[in-house]
């Protein structure tokens, strides 16, 4: 499989671009060349407004003078911590979900299904105001909100996917003959799913940190003056045609951040495509 | 099959083509543009700084300002007399003027105006101005079944007694709260008669699709003759600022009710074509820092001051480009009291932090600070707070929805520190004693309060209380005194720490006109309905 | 069939009690005094505490949550706390807006997301599946007010082709519905591109080998019709969602949905308006999956639920 996945090129180029993003939010203190939340004086024009990219402040600055490079970099922290992990979390939950009751159905399933569909249902922003306001915002508290709200939407989707994927490779059938369960689901189920997940799991990335941004907004998430990619496009998107690269540089960040992590998984889907199982 | 679908996306494109994209708009008819739907109508429950000037055409108190001023004057009441006590006015009403719906005005209207304030089912907000006349609280706790303050002495004439002289008392006859309105109305269209407003005023309520658009007619009988000028006002509601900006310059939309957008600000001042469409005035506004005296360390009078003098606030100024000036004292310049000679903190990092050792924390020490989460506030406060990191104050931020925060504020020992942006004080009326009483005072303190600062000086709340007896309109200069005396002490107690006073920015059509500053009149904002004009045709 | 569409109502009706509950007790959690808000800023102690009372805000969440379910069983949902309008006149007002937003929004993410989807899976490894690629990435990415401002700066302020928002002709609805998908399109194609090439590649290579183009058409279009299962589930959802509101286009284009609705109530804690809207939007979501759930035996015959 790493063979498969050392010759694709671009698959290098996706492990590249995610190691170097975890590089830069690891060592960020290292590759930022100043304090994320120092406001320049020099920072912003006579009348306040930000200044473009320089050659003092390499990306340009944001509505305080604060220099974006700097700022992008350590708010790579949060919003890969957020894009990567939440994601996956609620990927997790969901795809258990809907497996379960796409296998089992019957009762089972309607079990799971309407308690899916309540908390779809469930007003999640003010679940986390209220969480916000009884325990102490933090970035814990938007991790576990976002998979708490994302994690039904791909249930749905996997609840689907199992339903149909479970007549086509009769999986009844096996189920029957006594074929383990935990096999069934490796070897059967799992190598069909993961298309769809790869799919959720690399688009939600972006989805997921403008989600972030919102709820940081609403004061449950990280507080100012600490960066995050989502945060910085949210607080400057109204002065887009002003000062467009407040929502340029994050959005790019944000864009590379799922492509690479889309490239990477799409070679690794091959590697365990059955269809292609034994070609080249 | 192709053929088929590209003639429909032919026909769609012609459609979207022919399909009308400018408001409606013929003879003199005006366009106001706003992001939030529009709450209320109902003069006595309207109190957000949307629908107080719309209240304003709709509806006529006793007394109003002069358009563009803050000089009061008689409206509804023709004349008015005080007696010597100064507890006692007697109004005299204008003959002949008439409600939308036909019927005369008479006195009996004025006493059930204020009865249904004060009464405890109309969840009036603005009742408690109204505390002070004789007879109020008995009646706002059931205990009578009338005002006995509020007298109608015939059908023109009413009288209205107060427990004690206060100088402001004209100030709230020309409350919104006041506005007179038709018994018979309020009965017919009970909880609804917010949504389809009865009243005296100089337009009507014609139309109003919730969500879409408010639209005012002129009325016809208004008894002010030659006013309003404008056949009809719209209001639009759930314009988003920046796309509201597109529009004005597409002539689409003649004021922009929220204002000129932030991103914009700068590009349109410094275009001499558009800058030319901008009304500029001051507002009877102060944005501060409120310092909670009841927080450990700024018991300290000392640490209070310390902070005052480090805030950079020209810098804060800059950040919300210019927009604002830079305020050293709690009144703003228009108000009466406002003391141009005060010279208040000036901005020296080192004494401060020479303030904060004598008072014992030579380190500093950590705080927090709450602020509302709609920009620009959040970074108004990061600036707070990396003034006060400077002198070694290290503040945490909280930046929450509104309601967060004034709920904050109003629990004794909770909040530290609040920047009052977005929730700050606009004075109700252009009297001194506004910026005290619900804000400051000793009186205002208890759960849920305003007075974010907790702070209660026993000296001063006489002062103010002897000042507010001086209600003759002679004594208006020694009041003024007064109150400068007033708020130098409070500013030596430095319960708040004043940032800038914001200015008003006005962006119109080049068709609207009139006269000078009706475009910043500091009581109606965004303009005066009443008095604007379209030029040329 | 219909025994099942019963059992699923019943359910709904459960899912919708459970919602209005936990819904209830979270905003009676908050710690944010809706009395306080609207009595004000001059409000004395006493204004604010009738006020409390006039609302019934002084009982026990007991007491008010019962309140809530007997009114709603007459079908009144109170009086917003702000606009003292009725809820469901507040609620009447915006739905048919939303509902065309739904069904425009829903339109272009299958207009940009489906036949880009299904080329970029035929053609795959091509420039073409790339090209498509990157901009499901992108148009994702996008945020939806960058979208909706360039939408309209570009093509109903530079060149006046449409409306500068707002709503009431087909042609208010264009824009705000293209920039629906535009940020939904991509999730389309990704999902199309991937469950299509579930099925097709080995198939479809080995077909055309053999048999030349006619009969590789015949197995995408089989391929076709396994891949739209997913879509069925993605439209469901967005039914529901769209339905709740979706507040970023909604403001952008000045469309008078719920979404804004919404958002201008969860801040001031308008709880009449705020369980109005909890409401509505969960009936949507029920209601899209429920439709989604039917919809799957007539795509593949084959599935059962039991």
């Amino acid at each position: 499989m790493w063979s498969r996945v050392k010759r694709s090129p671009s698959a290098v180029f996706g492990l590249l671009v995610i190691g170097l993003l975890i590089a830069a939010a690891v060592f960020a203190p290292w590759v930022a060349r100043n304090n994320p939340a120092e406001q320049f004086s020099d920072g912003l024009t006579i009348d306040g407004r930000p200044l473009p990219p320089n050659a003092r402040f390499w990306l340009g600055t944001d509505l305080l003078g604060r220099d974006l490079f700097s700022r992008l970099i350590y708010g790579a922290r949060v919003s890969l911590l957020i894009g990567v992990a939440a994601n996956a979390a609620a990927l997790s939950i969901g795809t258990l979900f809907g497996t379960v009751a796409g296998y089992f159905k019957g009762w089972t399933a309607t079990v799971f299904m309407r308690f899916t569909d309540m908390m779809m249902a469930f007003p999640a922003l003010i679940l986390a105001i209220a969480l916000a306001a009884i325990l102490r915002p933090s970035l814990w508290i938007v991790a576990l909100v976002i998979a708490m709200v994302n994690w039904v939407w791909i249930a749905r989707i996997v609840y689907g996917q199992v339903l149909a994927i479970s007549q086509r490779e009769f999986i009844d059938a096996a189920r029957v003959l006594g074929v383990p369960t935990s096999r069934i689901f490796w070897k059967h189920l799992l190598p069909h799913l993961l298309p769809t997940l790869l799919v959720w799991g690399t688009l939600g990335i972006s989805t997921t940190v403008m989600f972030e941004a919102s709820l940081s907004f609403l004061g449950v998430g990280v507080r100012p003056p600490t960066p995050s990619w989502g945060g910085t496009i949210n607080e400057s998107q109204s002065y887009f045609l002003e000062a467009p690269w407040l929502v340029a540089f994050p959005g790019i960040g944000i864009l590379l951040t799922s492509l690479a992590f889309n490239l990477v998984g799409d070679t690794l889907r091959d590697a365990i495509d059955p269809t292609l199982r034994g070609r080249a | 099959m192709r053929g088929r679908v590209a003639g429909i996306i032919v026909l769609m494109l012609l459609v979207a083509l022919a399909a009308p994209t400018w408001g409606q708009r013929g003879g003199k008819t005006m366009i106001v543009s706003f992001k939030d739907d529009i709450s209320t109508l109902d003069p006595a429950i309207g109190y957000d700084w949307q629908n107080w000037s719309i209240i304003k055409s709709i509806s006529d108190g006793l007394m109003d300002y002069e358009p563009a001023s803050t000089t009061l004057a008689p409206h509804l009441a023709e004349s008015f007399s005080v007696s010597a006590d100064g507890k006692t006015y007697t109004f005299k009403l204008r003959r002949g003027v008439r409600f939308h719906n036909g019927r005369e005005l008479v006195a009996g209207d004025v006493k059930y105006t204020l009865e249904r304030v004060l009464n405890p089912k109309t969840q009036s907000p603005g009742a408690g101005f109204f505390s002070g006349i004789k007879g109020a609280k008995a009646f706002s706790e059931g205990k009578a079944a009338e005002i006995t303050g509020v007298r109608v002495v015939d059908k023109s004439t009413v009288s209205i007694t107060l427990d004690s002289a206060n100088a402001a008392f004209l100030h709230t006859m020309a409350l919104n709260f006041s506005h007179v309105v038709p018994k018979e109305e309020v009965a017919r269209l009970g909880a609804d008669f917010g949504h389809k407003p009865v009243g005296t005023g100089a337009f009507m309520v014609k139309e109003w699709v919730l969500g879409q658009r408010l639209v005012l007619v002129r009325n016809p009988n208004y008894f002010l003759k030659g006013r309003p000028y404008l056949d009809q006002v719209v209001f639009q509601v759930g314009v988003e600022p920046n796309v509201a900006f597109l529009k004005l310059q597409r002539g689409e939309v003649d004021i922009l009710g929220d204002g000129i957008p932030p991103a914009d600000f700068v590009k349109v001042m410094g275009d001499s074509k558009l800058n030319k469409l901008v009304a500029v005035g001051d507002q009877l506004q102060t944005g501060y820092v409120t310092i909670n005296t009841q927080v450990e360390p700024f018991n300290d009078v000392r640490v209070r001051r310390a902070l005052n003098m480090a805030i950079d606030k020209s810098r804060i100024v800059r950040i919300i480009n210019n927009r604002a000036v830079p305020a050293n004292q709690i009144l703003p310049p228009l108000m009466p009291g406002y003391d141009k000679d005060y010279k208040g903190y000036a901005f020296d990092r080192e004494q401060a932090k020479k303030l904060l050792a004598e008072a014992g924390y030579p380190g500093g020490f950590r705080t927090t600070l709450y602020a509302n989460n709609t920009d620009p506030n959040p970074r108004i406060a990061q600036a707070i707070q990396q003034d006060l990191a400077a002198i070694g104050v290290k503040v945490e931020l909280k930046t929450q929805a509104q309601s967060t925060v004034i709920e904050a504020g109003g629990q004794k020992s909770q909040a530290p520190l609040i920047w009052s942006g977005g929730m700050a004080w606009i004075a109700d009326y252009p009297d001194a004693n506004n910026f005290y009483w619900p804000i400051l005072s000793c009186a205002a303190l208890g759960p849920g309060t305003w007075n974010w600062a907790w702070y209660c000086n026993r000296d001063v709340e006489k002062m103010v209380t002897d000042a507010d007896a001086l209600v003759q309109s002679g004594q208006a200069a020694a009041r003024a005194a007064r109150f400068r005396q007033i708020y130098r002490k409070i500013m030596d107690d430095a319960p708040w720490i004043p940032i800038f006073h914001e200015r008003r920015y006005t962006m119109h059509s080049a068709r609207l006109g009139g006269v000078a500053g009706i475009f910043v009149d500091p009581i109606h904002i965004p303009v005066h309905y009443d008095e604007v004009q379209v030029l040329g045709k | 069939m219909s025994g099942y569409i019963l059992r699923r109502l019943t359910q709904s009706v459960f899912i919708l009690v459970g919602v209005t509950l936990i819904t209830f007790v979270l905003l009676y959690a908050l710690p944010a005094d809706p009395a306080r808000m609207i009595a004000g800023r001059s409000a004395t102690v006493e204004t604010v505490a009738s006020i409390r009372a006039e609302l019934g805000l002084d009982r026990s969440i007991a007491v008010q949550y019962g309140r809530f379910l007997s009114r709603l069983a007459r079908g009144d949902l109170g009086r917003s706390y702000a606009q003292k309008v009725e809820v469901t006149e507040l609620l009447a007002s915006r739905l048919l807006a939303t509902f065309w937003l739904m069904v425009g929004g829903i339109f272009f993410e299958l207009l940009i997301g489906l036949p880009a989807g299904v080329l970029a899976a035929v053609r795959r490894r091509s420039a073409l599946d790339r090209s498509v690629m990157l901009s499901s990435f992108l148009g994702v990415s996008a945020p939806q007010f960058v979208v909706g401002l360039l939408l309209l700066y570009a093509l109903a302020y530079k060149w006046p082709v449409f409306p500068l928002g707002g709503y009431g002709t087909p042609a208010h609805l264009i824009l705000p519905a293209v920039t629906l998908g535009i940020a939904g399109g991509g999730w389309y194609a990704r999902m199309m591109r991937s469950s299509m090439l579930d099925v097709i590649h080995q198939d479809y290579v080995r077909t055309a080998r053999a048999k030349g183009a006619g009969e590789s058409r015949v197995v995408v279009r089989h391929a076709l019709r396994n891949a739209l299962l997913p879509v069925i589930s993605m439209i469901g959802l967005d039914f529901g969602t769209f339905m709740g509101g979706v507040v970023v286009v909604e403001s952008v284009f000045g469309w008078p949905g719920i979404g804004q609705l919404a958002w201008q109530a969860i801040q001031i804690v308008d709880i009449p308006v705020i369980m109005g809207v909890v409401m509505v939007s969960a009936v949507a979501i029920l209601f899209g999956n429920l439709l989604a759930d039917l919809v799957y035996p007539l795509l593949d015959p084959k599935i059962r639920y039991g």
